[in-house]
């Protein structure tokens, strides 16, 4: 009983990070009907940032506190421009390019980024400090769950609480909605598209960052190569939920890391990834709109 | 007179939208026929129900190709319905782009040709002669429909009036008895519309093609069709010749009365 | 002249670009001695770099969008050199000669090691053309590509291991077993939209990858097999010298069959029908095209040569392992078909020589060589997504 409770446990802390990072691809492909492929690299990145930061920050000689907070800032701050920046490079130019086109960059994108990093820093994992401090409390209940999972549980609840506050209930948000629902419609009402779908890559790359850095400390280690995979899962979690849907991607990716957490529980760790992939062939197969998703009746 | 296409009691849905409700409609060889209604009247979804485009939510349609035996198509991929014989065109020009016109025209000859992957690696002389055939043939449509000049150019790169009529042609290919023409002649001038108005006809006589046909502009429906249908919502509130239809009181007030007051 | 305001606009992006790649470029942290490492010259290269490049892309762009205009316009593009060059008889000639005398003369001219690098090119070439057939005419983006690779090689490599299969026997036998999987992991995937074929191919072929990796006991997991045959000839073995110049000819022999397969392939019916469906799925099924099918011939006759490629692969390296085999060697493949130009023999083969020699030739380039990869991918999307070379379809004519 303890192991199962320890389990779902582990999946809903695996799940709630995929989360973070699937959101980002719910909203730029709600916005725009794109995969980006370099999204994983965004969070790659922003556990880079957190890492090179937290180590500077320490020898400076700040305090625990003070490195959590200025590293995390950090890595959201980059990754945000990294996603504005990839954003205005490899895909403004694509607005009206066939659909293939921009996925290709996406791609080509998502191999640079990575070798950037790659060839900048070192392909070598890095050990990622644990900046989650034993909680006194926990402590009885440590076979069952970690400080650490509590953290990212507790943080990624309240950052998706703020998104959907920021979605329903601000100008932006509207705007966002708007744009989602028929870009030249919203284009013509007065909606700023270029400013929305901006913003909306700044907010995904923020919250793949705070992801990458809950994921990274709770791992303790990162290398280049992290995006590839996590981002693999957020698109299986966004895919499952429904792709475009935000409600959707968050519950996608709670039933991704509740499927993996007891796969590798029960059955074997060595197909840990196989069975993400194969879940996440088997949606697409059979049921490609995903839980939440709405079918689109394409106009003919 | 034999009904070629009898559709019963036809109904669509879009989510909670009824794009079509309960529609009767038949067309019989040799004639034009004409769909007409405002805008958003369920016209196209008509068409994209019995070219397989779309699944109905109720009703049968039925088709009886000359010579051939009556049978459903209720369900049948597109592909399928069109190589039963019943072909159609685009409201909202759906060519090749990147394709030739020649080209254009002989995807059209895809279904009424065989010639595989090992054939086509192969060569041999069969498939020479197949592809020889299906050139001239697509060329001869070309020149039907009066866009042979045209033949080596990228699709993409013609004028309005001429995709229409590729559109037309690659149709044609396909050596329907039935043609199904959305909105042949929009954005056409009033001299393209009389050229229009000639090649449908044309079509008809020579090539023994039955025509149904959506259309806004009114002077060409009333001048070709044997036939008009009024659709407005979904459903069909009228049909006859030409001249019932103007007389009609139901359709001009739900039509004609709008395009008045316009 | 430049205007200032340029000047002021490619300063703020060079700005931009020092704040955007400081930490990651400038900073290295060792944090298990606890070193840093500043690197401020980074700096110094991205910001003057940036400055420069700028330039390059505003231009660039502009280009492209007045080109864009002119073809609205209708005005025509002008033809390329090379094409009207192969348009002639009288250059077409002497080129193919030429070609011919360079390609026989290759290996006997230059060292065994270039001989080798020259057949890793050729390969490439083929992988492409075979890639082509998928991405390049009937539009559906494969990136498990590596999968059927995998499938020629280690059809070869487990068939020569436990039953001293030779090379000649199993290169039919890879192609079959390409086909194969080409077919039963395209049945349930084709009617997928683009984007989502792209996913899912992507995911069958890590699937595949981590199966090899994992299932130990069919496929010695990472370690991989080792010590196969190089390719006889009728039963003869020859010496490493002389089986690399055999390959290379082997090599030579399938890039020209290949080419043929291709270029009589995309001016036949089921050719037509792969363009028609990358251009337009529902119109092309309204003209009687079994969608599913026609994408079906592709996706498997792709997979067919890139099972035989992974034969010859497995028989050149003598050496398999799965890191041969990641998702990395599809994007490679991809961005030759790319950089090439989509659905044109003639780019890929360029693009296959391009990014294979020049990175084993310019030693500075190659750790940099996935990175150019993903770089082309991008460029090449943003300003010119036909490729080098655009595919040229078929002209004919009629006298009347
Ligand atoms: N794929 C679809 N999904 C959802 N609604 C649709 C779809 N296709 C059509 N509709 C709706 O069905 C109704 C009928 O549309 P349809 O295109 O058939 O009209 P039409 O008579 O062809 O009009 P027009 O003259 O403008 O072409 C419209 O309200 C339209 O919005
Ligand atoms: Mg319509």
């Amino acid at each position: 009983m303890e192991y199962f409770l320890e389990l779902i446990l582990g999946g809903l802390t695996r799940g709630s990070i995929y989360a973070l990072i699937a959101l980002g691809y719910t909203m730029v492909y709600g916005i725009i009907e794109l995969i980006n492929f370099a999204h994983g690299e965004i969070y790659m990145i922003g556990a880079f940032t957190a890492l090179i930061f937290t180590s500077v920050l320490t020898l400076l000689g700040f305090n625990e506190i003070a490195v959590i907070v200025l590293a995390s800032l950090a890595a959201v701050i980059y990754s945000s421009a990294y996603g504005y920046t990839v954003e205005k490079i490899a895909y403004k130019p694509l607005r009206h390019a066939s659909r293939l086109s921009p996925l290709i960059g996406a791609i080509g994108m998502s191999i640079f980024l990575q070798n950037y990093v790659l060839l900048a820093q070192t392909s070598d994992f890095l050990p990622f400090p644990n900046l989650i401090p034993e909680f006194e409390f926990i402590k009885p209940y440590r076979h069952i769950i970690s400080s650490a999972e509590i953290v990212i549980l507790i943080t990624t609840s309240t950052a998706m609480i703020l998104l959907t506050f920021l979605i329903k209930f601000t100008r932006t948000g509207k705007a966002m909605r708007a744009t989602a629902q028929d870009r030249n419609m919203a284009m013509l009402v007065g909606v700023n598209v270029n400013r929305v779908i901006s913003i909306t890559f700044v907010i995904g790359s923020a919250l793949a960052a705070l992801g990458g850095v809950l994921i990274a400390s709770h791992v303790g280690q990162i290398n280049f190569y992290i995006g590839f995979v996590a981002g693999i899962k957020a698109f299986t979690a966004a895919v499952l939920g429904g792709i475009g849907s935000i409600p959707g991607a968050v519950l996608g990716a709670l039933v991704l890391g509740l499927t993996e957490s007891f796969a590798t529980g029960y059955v074997s760790s060595d197909y840990e990834d196989v069975f993400a992939f194969g879940l996440l062939v088997l949606i697409l197969i059979f049921k490609p709109a995903g839980i939440l998703g709405r079918v689109r009746h394409q106009k003919i | 007179m034999n009904t070629i296409l009898e559709v019963n009691d036809l109904s669509m849905d879009f989510g909670g939208l009824r794009a079509l409700d309960h529609l009767d409609l038949n067309v019989v060889e040799g004639e034009i026929a004409a769909i007409i209604g405002p805008n958003g009247a369920g016209k196209t979804t008509f068409f994209n129900c019995i070219t397989g485009i779309c699944n109905p939510t109720e009703g049968e349609i039925l088709i009886s190709p000359p010579g051939k035996k009556r049978n459903k198509i209720n369900g049948l991929k597109p592909n399928r319905i069109t190589k039963k014989g019943m072909a159609r065109t685009f409201q909202n020009i759906r060519l090749f782009s990147n394709m030739t016109v020649l080209e254009n025209v002989m995807i059209g000859r895809h279904c009424r040709t065989s010639s595989g992957i090992v054939s086509a690696i192969l060569r041999g002389r069969s498939t020479i002669k197949e592809e020889k055939d299906v050139v001239d043939f697509s060329y001869n449509i070309l020149k039907k429909t009066g866009i042979s000049h045209l033949v080596n150019e990228f699709a993409k790169n013609l004028p309005y009036g001429a995709q229409r009529r590729l559109e037309i042609a690659r149709a044609m290919a396909t050596e329907p008895f039935l043609l199904l023409l959305d909105e042949p002649a929009a954005g056409m001038n009033p001299q393209e519309s009389r050229e229009l108005d000639e090649l449908i006809t044309r079509i008809r006589d020579e090539d023994n093609i039955s025509i149904l046909m959506i259309e806004h502009d009114m002077k060409l429906v009333m001048s070709l069709s044997d036939r008009i249908f009024v659709m407005d919502y979904g459903r069909k509130i009228a049909q006859g010749t030409p001249s019932d239809i103007i007389k009609n009181p139901v359709v001009i007030k739900a039509y004609l009365g709008e395009d008045i007051d316009a | 002249m430049i205007k200032a305001r340029e000047i002021k606009k490619s300063f703020l992006v060079s700005i931009w670009f020092m704040f955007l790649t400081f930490p990651i470029m400038v900073i290295r942290v060792n944090p298990i001695e606890k070193i840093v490492e500043w690197r401020w010259k980074n700096m110094l290269v991205v910001g003057i770099g940036s400055f420069l490049l700028s330039f390059v892309w505003r231009y660039m762009l502009k280009k492209k969008e007045a080109g864009e205009k002119r073809a609205e316009t209708g005005e025509s593009g002008k033809t390329f050199l090379i094409q009207r060059i192969l348009e002639e008889r009288r250059f077409y000639i002497p080129l193919v000669t030429g070609l011919t005398i360079i390609a026989v003369a290759f290996p006997f001219i230059f060292s065994m090691y270039q001989t080798s690098i020259m057949t890793t090119a050729l390969m490439y070439i083929v992988l492409g053309l075979g890639l082509n057939i998928v991405v390049g005419l009937a539009g559906l983006l494969d990136l498990g590509y590596v999968a059927f690779y995998a499938v020629g090689a280690y059809s070869y490599a487990l068939l020569n291991h436990h039953f001293g299969l030779g090379f000649w026997s199993v290169l039919p036998i890879g192609a079959v077993l390409g086909f194969i999987f080409g077919v039963l992991l395209g049945f349930p995937v084709l009617r997928l939209r683009g984007d989502y074929l792209a996913i899912v191919t992507l995911g069958f072929g890590e699937i595949i990858r981590l199966v090899l990796e994992n299932w130990n006991e069919f496929s010695f997991g990472p370690s991989g097999i080792a010590n196969i045959d190089r390719p006889g000839f009728f039963g003869i073995q020859f010496s490493l010298q002389a089986a690399s110049i055999y390959l290379y000819f082997l090599m030579i022999g399938l890039v020209i069959f290949t080419i043929i397969v291709v270029n009589r392939l995309q001016n036949s019916r089921i050719g037509r029908a792969w363009i028609a469906l990358r251009e337009d799925e529902t119109a092309c099924q309204a003209m009687g095209i079994d969608k599913t099918r026609t994408k079906l011939r592709a996706f498997a006759l792709g997979a067919t040569w890139a099972g035989m490629v992974g034969v010859i692969f497995a028989a050149k390296t003598t050496f398999i392992n799965p890191a041969s085999f990641t998702f990395l060697e599809s994007a490679m493949i991809l961005s030759i078909v790319v950089l090439g130009g989509m659905g044109s023999i003639l780019g890929v083969i360029i693009g296959a020589l391009i990014l294979i020699l020049l990175p084993e030739y310019l030693r500075a380039f190659s750790d940099y060589r996935m990175l150019l990869f993903g770089a082309i991918m991008v460029i090449m999307m943003v300003f010119r997504p036909q490729g080098i070379i655009a595919n040229i379809r078929r002209t004919y004519k009629f006298n009347e």
